[in-house]
């Protein structure tokens, strides 16, 4: 039984928690559009919460990642989205250039 | 409900899959989950889960900032409702994301399990592919072509976490912090991209800096909060402008 423990727990804490918005969804896919009211506003709350989530990680860093200064984390994420933003709103200019230069900064002058 | 033949040319589920598989394989998505994956296994292994755990873990949350935050917080010794509230704010995202999906996915013939299957796999990597290449397929194969996608992307990931998991020890810690970057970094700019809206960039805005402030006030619950506040302000400045015009 001890062994199964972590499994459930995986399955109350993460599992179902995330997975209840995805069959939310299936069930109101068929009634609501895309440009309901209710929607806009699940959309903008939604929005919030995950760029809030960004700034978690990036101001309280998790593992490994705490290692690197706060101000690396923060300038690597600034000079992303000015990739991205350079490059036509290219999600993949942006990772790869904020993702590099967290590493190049870290390495040069962060340590 | 079963009148409706399959055409002469094969199973459009199997033609489907096997397009969606293929486009997926390749996307540019696969570079960026790849890294996160093996960031989310480093991150597990040096934080003493199980591998079996850690791989169950992409397979049936399958999305990354849940992870994270469910690994570090259950790591850090938090009660478990708590990383359940903290979990359940980050997949809020997935329900308009699925509600935005579905509806150019299937069909009146689409069965349920594939529908359902699509949902699990609604992240935003096959979100992004599914809604950029699904409406140039044939309709009565999308939920497969999408469930195809998924299927690939969902697969890289699971190598990663293992790899990520077993190369922890060997990976220097510089390329684990920049991998562990890639989270926060692709959903800074997924959010950037996809948010069309006025009310979607006010609440962007909003939530990089309340979420952080509330935290240093040791306001509780402070993910919960950041959206309601954020979120709700955000939405009453979208329509007080559409009054205005």
């Amino acid at each position: 039984m001890t062994e199964l423990w972590p499994y459930v727990l995986l399955v109350l804490v993460g599992f179902l928690p995330n997975e209840v918005w995805r069959w939310l969804g299936v069930v109101f896919a068929r009634g609501l559009d895309e440009t309901s009211e209710v929607l806009v506003w699940v959309r903008a709350v939604a929005t919030a919460i995950l760029t809030g989530v960004v700034a978690k990680i990036v101001v309280f860093a998790p593992g490994a990642l705490a290692g690197v200064p706060l101000w690396v984390r923060l300038g690597a994420a600034g000079i992303g989205f000015a990739a991205f933003l350079i490059a036509r709103q290219s999600v993949f200019a942006g990772v790869v250039s904020g993702t590099l230069a967290l590493m190049a900064i870290d390495l040069l002058v962060g340590r | 409900m079963a009148e409706h033949e399959q055409g002469s040319g094969g199973s459009p589920v199997k033609a489907g899959f096997v397009a969606g598989w293929s486009a997926g394989s390749v996307s540019v998505f696969q570079l960026v989950l790849i890294g996160t994956y093996i960031s989310i296994g480093a991150l597990a292994h040096d934080l003493g889960f199980p591998i079996a755990w850690v791989v169950l873990s992409t397979l049936i949350v399958w999305a990354a900032p849940a992870q994270v935050i469910m690994i570090s917080a259950l790591a850090a010794g938090a009660p478990p409702f708590e990383v359940a509230i903290a979990v359940t704010l980050t997949g809020v995202r997935l329900l308009p994301m699925v509600v935005a999906l579905l509806p150019i996915l299937r069909t009146r013939a689409s069965s349920f399990a594939g529908v359902l299957l699509a949902a699990h796999f609604t992240a935003v990597s096959m979100w992004m592919e599914s809604l950029r290449l699904a409406p140039r397929r044939p309709v009565e194969e999308r939920i497969a072509f999408a469930n195809g996608i998924g299927t690939a992307l969902i697969g890289g990931a699971t190598i990663a976490t293992v790899a990520g998991y077993y190369f922890a020890r060997v990976l220097p810690e510089p390329l684990v912090a920049g991998l562990l970057f890639l989270t926060p970094m692709s959903f800074l700019v997924s959010v950037a991209r996809a948010s069309k809206m006025i009310s979607d960039r006010i609440a962007a805005v909003a939530g990089l800096v309340l979420s952080p402030l509330l935290v240093v006030l040791g306001v509780g619950l402070d993910l919960m909060w950041t959206g309601l506040i954020g979120g709700t302000a955000a939405y009453l400045v979208r329509r007080a402008v559409r009054a205005r015009a």
